[in-house]
């Protein structure tokens, strides 16, 4: 199923913000209203807030054509984890995605590419059995086509309820990547917020081109558990883009709306 | 330092003593203590098997997290030969709470890495408690690079509850660190055998936990999640971990039935703890049986089937279009 994105297919029911006409920017209190905020690519106009959004968004704001792999798998309960199947039915109504991540062939201005997007929205975008599967079958499709791989990450980390499962996907992705990467197929992550735990210690972290929108939460080890260990306040801005940009780990910040053009740039190079 | 007992080891370990006591106080000679003897020995037999074979996911934690386990600077004295330590990742600093160095095992030469706690509250100071910062993930890179260059095949050691969450740690990339160590040992072109030891401690395990054959002793666990944090999460009580522990599925027996290990090695009686040399030979023999074939596969085919194996962890539904 192809569609424009561009020309805007009903794009959907916009769960990520409350229903209604406005709402208060988180940052700065505001009242917006929904309208002007789409126009806006969801980021406040007063204080930069950027507000989440879903994988299906991103795939819009992203691409120009795209058509979604449906990979015909889902997540089971291998280790009879308590509530699971019930956080897994509540996932899917909530983010309308069918686990946490989405996958399929794009292009972008010119460019054929492989993309996958993590849904926050799901399980705190966690990363099972499925989500490890979804990503390594894209990087396959992008080694076998020879054509650029693109990941938005969104995550908390490895899906606890799947347990040592969850943690294997860590290797099981990075092993794809690792061919990926002998076939000199170039991988372009893209980081939101937040990506942290297993996935930035996996994927996330191992793209050819690294970048990220401002202020997303970053990290291996989240904040809280890190204040407990140490028993300190952690500093100013810590684990946002700005400073893992400061400490060597990004390539650049870009802000929403320039995450298209800036995408093209790279591809175009890597493409001529 | 004298030994720690875990409270269901307890029983064992006292009436053990008993017998001891007896056989020093008395000796065998007398006839009426000769069959008190071998009464207490066929109840400590008993009382071993009773409590060995009915372990909680519980139990088993906290024997994989015995402070008299052995550690890697123990195994690497009771079983290599002609070992040097090799300090620093070349960037920034030396990690103690990863040893890597080179060393010979039946006069082969071989690379070694492993996790160290320590074992007296200094030395568990000096090693952060066995838990890495960026640097010992590249230090151990690092030197698996140089096993690779010079086709020596990897052994490593892996007892970590966790990478460590600090804030010169994430300064410095602990999340790039471990994911370029994951990526890098998937194509090392050299054999690399590993073994969980104690705790396999999430992604400060995994980041160097990508090999040919990975093991894990008895005891020994590995998860997603230390148990304490699950519950905290689960429950808002990290007290319920004994719970969470059932919960996550953790021990070896589970492990090798998800196919994220490709065995179980043996402890001895009660855990490693227990007996150093016998775990030590144990995981000698362990080390040497899956060298002499590794040694044989062509390379290639070697990193083909460590990316496969890997790519094909995971459960799921197949669901009809
Ligand atoms: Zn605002």
């Amino acid at each position: 199923m192809w569609f424009k994105t561009k020309k805007g297919i009903k794009p959907a029911p916009k769960r990520e913000v409350p229903n209604g006409l406005w709402l208060k920017c988180n940052g700065c209190g505001e009242i917006l209203y929904n309208k002007e905020l789409a126009k806006n690519l969801w980021i406040c106009e007063k204080c930069n807030y950027y507000f989440r959004i879903s994988s299906k968004k991103y795939i819009e704001i992203l691409t120009d054509e795209f058509t979604l792999k449906e990979d015909l798998i889902e997540s089971d309960d291998p280790l009879e984890f308590k509530d699971y199947t019930e956080k897994l039915k509540s996932g899917k109504e909530r983010s309308g995605a069918k686990d946490a991540i989405i996958t399929g062939e794009a292009k972008i201005g010119k460019h054929r590419v492989a993309i996958g997007a993590m849904e926050f929205k799901f399980m705190g975008g966690s990363m099972g059995s499925v989500v490890g599967e979804k990503i390594k079958r894209i990087i396959n499709l992008a080694e076998k086509e020879h054509i650029p791989f693109i990941l938005v990450g969104a995550s908390g980390g490895a899906r606890m309820q799947e347990g040592i499962l969850s943690l294997m996907q860590m290797a099981k992705t990075s092993g794809a990547l690792a061919r990926l990467g002998e076939a000199k197929v170039p991988y372009i992550s893209i980081l939101t917020n937040p990506t942290t735990g297993g996935v930035m210690a996996s994927y996330a972290s191992l793209g050819d081109i690294v970048i990220a929108e401002p202020n997303a939460l970053l990290g291996f080890a989240g904040p809280r558990v890190i204040k407990q260990t140490i028993k300190q306040d952690l500093p100013e801005g810590f684990q946002r883009s700005e400073f893992l940009l400061e400490h060597g780990f990004l390539d650049a910040i870009v802000e929403r709306k320039e995450l298209k053009t800036t995408l093209i740039k790279i591809l175009d190079f890597f493409n001529s | 330092m004298s030994p720690i007992w875990l409270e269901f080891e307890r029983p064992i370990i006292e009436l053990e003593r008993k017998i001891e006591e007896l056989h020093i106080i008395t000796g065998e000679d007398n006839l009426q203590t000769k069959e008190k003897l071998t009464e207490l020995k066929t109840e400590l037999t008993k009382l071993k098997e009773d409590t060995y074979s009915n372990l909680t996911p519980w139990q088993r934690v906290q024997l994989a997290r015995h402070p008299d386990r052995p550690y890697t600077s123990d195994y690497i004295k009771l079983i290599f030969d002609d070992f040097l330590e090799l300090h620093g990742d070349r960037h920034f600093r030396d990690d103690p709470a990863i040893i890597t160095g080179i060393g010979k095992i039946n006069g082969k030469s071989v690379v070694l890495i492993g996790s160290e706690k320590g074992r007296k509250t200094k030395d568990r100071i000096y090693h952060n408690f066995g838990m890495a910062h960026p640097e010992g993930y590249r230090k151990a890179l690092r030197v698996m690079k140089l096993g690779e260059k010079f086709n020596k095949p990897i052994i490593i050691f892996i007892d970590t509850s966790a990478a460590y969450p600090g804030i010169g740690a994430e300064e410095r990339g602990q999340a790039q660190a471990i994911a370029e160590n994951i990526k890098a040992m998937s194509t090392l072109k050299v054999p690399i055998l590993i073994m969980i030891t104690g705790e396999g401690g999430s992604g400060g395990a995994l980041g160097i936990g990508v090999g040919d054959v990975v093991l894990v002793q008895e005891y020994a666990f590995y998860s997603v999640i230390p148990p304490e944090a699950c519950a905290a999460i689960l429950w808002k009580d990290a007290s319920r971990a004994p719970e969470a522990a059932k919960s996550l599925k953790l021990t070896s027996k589970k492990l090798l039935e998800f196919k994220v290990i490709d065995g179980i090695i043996e402890e001895p009686d009660g855990g490693t703890h227990r007996d150093f040399k016998k775990a030590a030979t144990i995981l000698k023999e362990t080390i040497l049986k899956h060298l002499n074939y590794l040694s044989d596969i062509p390379t290639n085919v070697l990193v083909e089937k460590r990316i496969e194996k890997f790519a094909n962890m995971g459960i799921y539904k197949k669901i009809k279009s």
